[in-house]
């Protein structure tokens, strides 16, 4: 770098504050964190209300399945039942797919990001995390998986509110959310992913009359009971479900709404800020953005709802990397490079 | 005065607030406030900030293998008050202090006049093991080694303040000082009121502008970094409160790297130039290149970017030779060779064994003193002449006089003591006082410091690591 290049760089980092590349990462993953604490408290609580009416007898399985957890999970615990996948996913410190692992990364996340965030942001996920690491098995028994949940929920939402109120609105405030609605975006995919096929009726079954408390439950475990039926009074079908959770712009746990959400972001880093870095991730967003824009629900349940979904996941990936590529993993090569000189 | 401090006795001790009270009415408005105190009331105040403290995450955290585990540092509600009058010596002492260090810094590192003039002994400086040859015939900006220095006095039994030691390197603790205060005004607003005690949260921002002061001249706005090991670093918060009240970043030695003789941080924009750095990092970690070639901790090619002029570094390496015990001994001797002054704040009464009359008088009086190995030569530990025995004393003496230039012998110290809340008593605990100094062109002294107070009755060792705790430190106007 030259030394006038080193000038009009310096005008710029003076007119937005600089942000270290390992804070970047940092602030992305612990809204990641926050995110799957918060899905996962909510699919453990609709999960454990359904299976206690009888209405979803499948529902403790496909939480393993939705985490891709089966392996694990049957090896250490065989059966999925009301006891062990709660035990598992909320109190286990040795699964790192447990609430108890997720909050411990989001707080060191939190740690590392002391001096960005306030004092508040992390005074409420200290005094989280140190209710949580005193659970024990017995507080996460069956009898207590909902109220446990509920105090998860509430905990993340006060993260949520506590970010809103208190965060300095510049560029980590777009690396944060940008890994939020990636999670949020993510979550939803799999929701769909698992439960849709659980819950199809087989072929022979088409035009039985639908057991509509199954689609109850997955719009409630995404939180998106109450506006479907605002929007869709007169009617229920899973293709409506599917299409709402994926496809709907206001909804904001939809997929859709995730993506559009990233876009903004991403649009602020490279047009606000002035980082260059978020093009190729813009790039690859524009094409998950035409896959849900261009088709409809039923073009997409025709073509295969699985493989699109598994194809949405693959696109978040992707995305992710090029994030990571563009803001902190290709400095760690500049790193390795220089040391090599 | 009656009240929760009847029957209160200091025993032999100064005290900082019942012998102040005597002739200070502000001082003795506040022992009748806590006199006046519930002991319920004041139990309940000290549950309230040990939880705040611990929720607010001013701690230290241990960490085990799936687990991190945050500790406070004791909290005592009661202050230590110094008077404008004490803190007036105190200030000009601590100055006095850090002028002389500079100067005797600048000296080493450059004629060593004070060497040749036979006033410190050669070899304590030149063998030390922290003397960093690196640092020979090197300009640092406006002669500033020691930017931040942390001054331990202790006062003695007359209310006499004595240094116990300098601190130089990276010295600790004055997040302590701030947190405390702002604990104070939410916890004890009823025991500040009406009382004018000299603000300390402006320390920051000394610090950034001390830092802004030294680098390089020809950068309109520096960038100023603070360069922590880490989150395992037991002083990470500190580091965290200090890159916040800076309004500076907290980097790591990965978040650095050095290119075309300039120090980068890598920042999402790319590599930003960095100006300006306040390491908490010992010299050891500082640049594999130069000492620790193992540290992962430090920035390859960062000590060569600095000799050049191009990046600023507090405090400068190689200061640790100057806070050593064996120069520690000489510190009144520095400041009447550089400044032509007495010191303002007296060593404690030290004997430097390598002389002929502190050796003499340390044989006679071995029973009496306590005498410690100096630099990093140490290693045949320390003698308590009281608490040893006859035999104890009588091999030491032989290893005494075999090298005698190894030890200095101290009385043994007198703490002063401030009353303390052990249950629901307020009771005499042993004090000491830290005072910050901030130097880049000139030096500044944060009102106040960091009082640490030994919890255990009788005890004189203040350290958080053996029950030590500490106390907001008010400075009266």
């Amino acid at each position: 770098m030259n030394q006038s290049q080193s000038q009009s760089q310096d005008t710029v980092f003076h007119r937005n504050p600089l942000l270290l590349s390992r804070y970047a990462e940092a602030l992305y993953w612990f809204a990641r964190y926050m995110e799957r604490i918060e899905n996962l408290a909510r699919i453990l609580d609709v999960t454990d209300t359904f299976v206690r009416h009888g209405v979803d007898q499948s529902g403790w399985r496909s939480v393993i399945q939705i985490n891709a957890d089966e392996d694990r999970f049957t090896k250490l615990y065989g059966t999925a039942n009301a006891e062990n996948v709660a035990r598992f996913y909320l109190v286990d410190r040795d699964n790192p797919t447990s609430i108890l692992s997720s909050l411990f990364a989001a707080r060191e996340n939190a740690r590392t990001l002391r001096p960005l965030i306030s004092t508040e942001m992390w005074a409420q996920i200290n005094v989280f995390y140190n209710r949580v690491r005193r659970l024990t098995e017995a507080d996460a028994a069956p009898s207590r998986v909902s109220g446990l949940c509920a105090y998860f929920k509430e905990q993340c939402q006060a993260h949520a509110g506590i970010a809103d109120g208190t965060f300095y609105r510049d560029q980590s405030w777009a690396f944060y959310c940008i890994g939020k609605y990636i999670e949020r975006g993510d979550q939803t995919s799999r929701l769909v992913d698992i439960k849709y096929h659980t819950l199809l009726p087989s072929v022979d079954d088409v035009g039985s009359a639908l057991d509509v408390s199954q689609w109850h439950a997955l719009l409630r475990a995404a939180s998106g009971y109450q506006a479907y039926r605002r929007i869709n009074p007169s009617y229920m079908t899973p293709s409506s479900v599917a299409g709402f959770l994926l496809m709907n712009h206001s909804f904001p746990r939809s997929v859709t709404l995730c993506v559009r959400q990233i876009e903004y972001f991403l649009t602020q880093l490279s047009s606000g800020y002035g980082l260059r870095g978020a093009y190729a991730a813009q790039e690859r967003l524009d094409e998950l953005r035409a896959a849900l824009m261009d088709q409809t629900i039923q073009q997409i349940l025709a073509r295969g709802l699985h493989e699109f979904l598994d194809w949405v996941q693959l696109q978040f990936i992707a995305l992710q990397d090029a994030i990571a590529a563009s803001f902190w993993r290709k400095l760690e090569t500049t790193q390795s490079q220089s040391q090599a000189q | 005065m009656n009240g929760l401090l009847d029957g209160y006795n200091k025993g032999a001790f100064f005290c900082e607030l019942m012998d102040c009270a005597a002739h200070d009415p502000a001082v003795a408005l506040i022992a009748e406030r806590l006199a006046a105190m519930d002991p319920a009331e004041l139990e309940r105040r000290a549950r309230i900030a040990e939880i705040e403290l611990f929720n607010q995450g001013i701690t230290f955290t241990v960490y085990s293998d799936k687990d991190a585990i945050d500790r406070i540092l004791p909290f005592d509600l009661i202050p230590r008050v110094l008077t404008a009058r004490e803190w007036d010596v105190l200030e000009r002492g601590v100055r006095q202090r850090v002028a002389a260090l500079n100067a005797f810094i600048w000296d080493i590192y450059h004629d060593q006049k004070i060497l040749k003039d036979g006033f410190v002994p050669a070899p304590l400086v030149l063998g030390n093991a922290n003397y960093r040859p690196e640092m020979v015939g090197l300009n640092v900006p406006h002669g500033t080694y020691v930017h931040v220095c942390g001054v331990d006095i202790i006062r003695d039994e007359n209310g006499k303040f004595l240094v116990l030691e300098d601190n130089a390197r990276t010295p600790s603790g004055v997040s302590y000082v701030i947190e405390n205060r702002n604990m104070m005004r939410r916890i004890f607003p009823d025991l500040m009121d009406g009382i004018a005690v000299r603000p300390v949260g402006s320390y920051g921002m000394m610090l950034q502008a001390a830092l802004a002061e030294i680098a390089p001249a020809d950068v309109p706005d520096p960038q100023v970094v603070l360069l922590s090991p880490g989150i395992y670093n037991s002083a990470y918060f500190e580091h965290i409160f200090l890159a916040r009240e800076m309004g500076v970043p907290l980097v790591e030695g990965n978040d650095l790297v050095v290119q075309n003789d300039r120090v980068w941080m890598r920042t999402t924009a790319g590599l930003a130039p960095v100006h300006a750095i306040y390491r908490r990092l010992n010299d050891d970690f500082l640049d594999p290149d130069v000492f620790r070639p193992d540290s992962t901790l430090g920035v390859r090619g960062l000590i060569d970017v600095w000799r050049r002029g191009n990046v600023a570094i507090a405090n400068a390496v190689g200061t640790g030779v100057a806070d050593d015990k064996a120069i520690y001994a000489y510190m009144p001797r520095i400041i009447r060779y550089y400044l032509s002054e007495d010191a303002i704040l007296p060593n404690v009464e030290t004997h430097i064994c390598g002389e002929p009359g502190g050796l003499a008088y340390t044989l006679a009086n071995l029973e009496k003193l306590v005498v410690k190995p100096v630099g990093e030569s140490g290693g045949y530990g320390l003698i308590i002449g009281p608490h040893a025995t006859r035999d104890e004393i009588a091999a030491f003496r032989t290893q005494l006089q075999n090298d005698p230039a190894n030890y200095i012998s101290q009385p043994m110290i007198s703490l002063s003591v401030s009353p303390t809340l052990a249950g629901h008593k307020l009771l005499p605990r042993h004090v000491d006082l830290r005072p910050f100094a901030i130097t880049g062109r000139k030096t500044w002294v944060l009102p106040g410091g960091l009082t640490r107070v030994a919890l255990r009755e009788g005890s004189l060792v203040v350290n958080s690591s053996q029950g030590g705790g500490s106390k907001d430190t008010w400075v009266l106007e």
